[in-house]
């Protein structure tokens, strides 16, 4: 190895490490910060909590309202939707590519649901389908649906159309078509869209959560509030946090090993 | 010499929200059997239509296209190698065979066989991002043998590349072409590129398009494409069809 090639690398991983512990530095600054200010009483603990305070209701929680069941049931809920609204989404959009005609007759119509404010929907969602975990599945499925729908079909669009040809000049039947081109060259809009999946799954169950629960983070959040304890309040904006983060960097992992495959 | 195809009075309306456009205007084109045919014209007279066509992608509006030979098998090759990026490149010489639902212990040998001749065996498990795009060219050349087509189409091929790698990549097509004894029909806006690889050159006159002139290529020396642009006949035949083109600028 060339000492400028060293020094290149060098450079690389200088500015890597740089990036981290300037990100942990933050972190710990934001806590450090926030946890003095509230010992000194100069911002009142009882409305804005302290990381000390979160951590101890965090254990209490487990302790005495079965945090891991509130963890467990939002984790749950988000998965059935994201796994409904992908499958749902997937074949909706070979559907609209293979009726095109469809496609432009509900097309209006997928604008509108898409630009509504789905949480105008949840009272009648709730009276609909009633104060379950239907309902609050449903709510993330209205959330995360058109927009898979959108995103596939988009892609479903954008093949190639010399690809198209080549497979019509072999004769090919639809199903083919869709099989050897239409799927695979849309294969990288479909994993990305499993991204966004998956977020919009959370914040739709966190959002029905908040409106009819009785169990999972939303509900935490949501009780914390009624009883006016900030601390449950804020621990559960943490666990949320780390819980979308988790999800999120899953769906990171799977898409760059899906990816490495092809 | 055998005819294998006769298209006889084609024409081809088009509908547009605009109005009707006539594209192809009474047009007649013969080729016989193992022959190089060119049909050359400016851009935007037809020619692709007329391929598409041929290869039944596309209906006429009048006239009739005869083939001559029993089941009359169409390959067709574009500007574009179309390699799908996600097939190893010896999957990408299948797929015309998978979607006949075709592949065979022969027809899988076959395949290697000329993957072998053309220098590419090695690829053959890798992806085409991997290969320049004479090579990329050279296997969507592969990929339409592969299904022994009666007759070639080839639409700009050669449009995609930069010029020195245009000559020598039409010349690879060339000798493949020549040595399986295929019949093909080039449609292009190069002169020189129609003059030096065919045996019969069609002009084209620009929309409605119609045969203006044939030429039959007769060089003192025929040989390979690049060879053959230096041959003495060569300017004249370009000169001719430079005219016949009447091109404006």
């Amino acid at each position: 190895m060339s000492k400028e090639q060293k020094d290149f690398l060098n450079k690389i991983k200088i500015n890597k490490f740089l990036i981290v512990s300037i990100q942990i530095l933050i972190v710990s600054l934001f806590l450090l910060i926030w946890q003095v200010l509230s010992d000194k009483k100069i911002i009142n603990p009882f409305i804005f909590s302290s990381p000390k305070k979160i951590i101890e209701t965090i254990y209490s929680l487990q302790q005495s309202y079965h945090l891991f069941t509130h963890i467990f049931t939002t984790v749950f809920e988000t998965i059935i939707a994201f796994g409904v609204g992908i499958s749902l989404g997937f074949i909706i959009a070979i559907l609209l590519y293979e009726f095109k005609t469809l496609a432009k007759i509900i097309e209006p119509f997928l604008t509108m649901l898409n630009s509504l404010p789905k949480v105008a929907l949840g009272p009648i969602i709730i009276i609909w389908t009633g104060a379950n975990t239907k309902s609050i599945i449903t709510m993330a499925l209205l959330i995360n649906l058109i927009i898979s729908i959108i995103t596939i079909y988009n892609g479903f669009l954008n093949t190639d159309t010399y690809k198209i040809k080549l497979l019509n000049s072999f004769k090919a039947n639809k199903l083919q078509l869709l099989t050897n081109a239409v799927i695979p060259a849309s294969y990288r809009t479909i994993i990305s869209s499993l991204k966004i999946n998956i977020s919009m799954s959370l914040i739709g169950v966190i959002t029905g959560e908040f409106l009819v629960s009785k169990k999972g983070i939303g509900y935490l959040i949501i009780y914390g509030t009624q009883v006016f304890n900030l601390n449950i309040v804020m621990s559960g904006i943490i666990l949320l946090i780390f819980i979308s983060f988790i999800l999120y960097e899953f769906m990171n992992l799977l898409e760059k090993k899906l990816l490495k495959e092809k | 010499m055998t005819k294998i195809l006769e298209i006889k009075n084609l024409s081809k309306k088009y509908h547009t929200k605009e109005g009707e456009i006539l594209s192809i205007q009474n047009l007649n084109i013969e080729c016989v059997k193992g022959e190089f045919v060119s049909l050359v014209g400016s851009s935007g007279c037809g020619k692709s239509t007329l391929l598409n066509i041929i290869a039944g992608l596309d209906k006429q509006s009048e006239g009739e296209i005869v083939f001559h030979t029993d089941k009359a098998k169409i390959g067709y090759m574009f500007q574009s190698d179309c390699l799908f990026p996600w097939l190893t490149i010896y999957e990408n010489c299948l797929l015309g065979l998978k979607i006949e639902k075709n592949i065979t212990k022969e027809n899988e040998k076959k395949v290697l066989d000329l993957l072998k001749k053309y220098k590419l065996y090695e690829f053959k498990d890798k992806y085409p991002n991997c290969l320049s795009g004479g090579m990329k060219q050279r296997i969507a050349l592969i990929r339409t043998l592969a299904l022994k087509p009666d007759i070639l189409l080839l639409d700009e091929p050669f449009n995609a590349l930069d010029y020195q790698s245009r000559l020598a990549i039409s010349n690879d097509v060339y000798d493949i072409i020549k040595k399986e004894g295929q019949t093909a029909i080039m449609v292009t806006h190069d002169i020189s590129e129609a003059v030096s690889m065919s045996d019969k050159v069609y002009v084209l006159s620009k929309r409605p398009c119609s045969v203006k002139k044939v030429y039959k290529i007769e060089l003192e020396n025929k040989k390979d494409p690049i060879h053959n642009r230096k041959d003495k006949r060569f300017m004249e035949y370009y000169d001719k069809i430079w005219k016949d083109l009447d091109i404006n600028v």
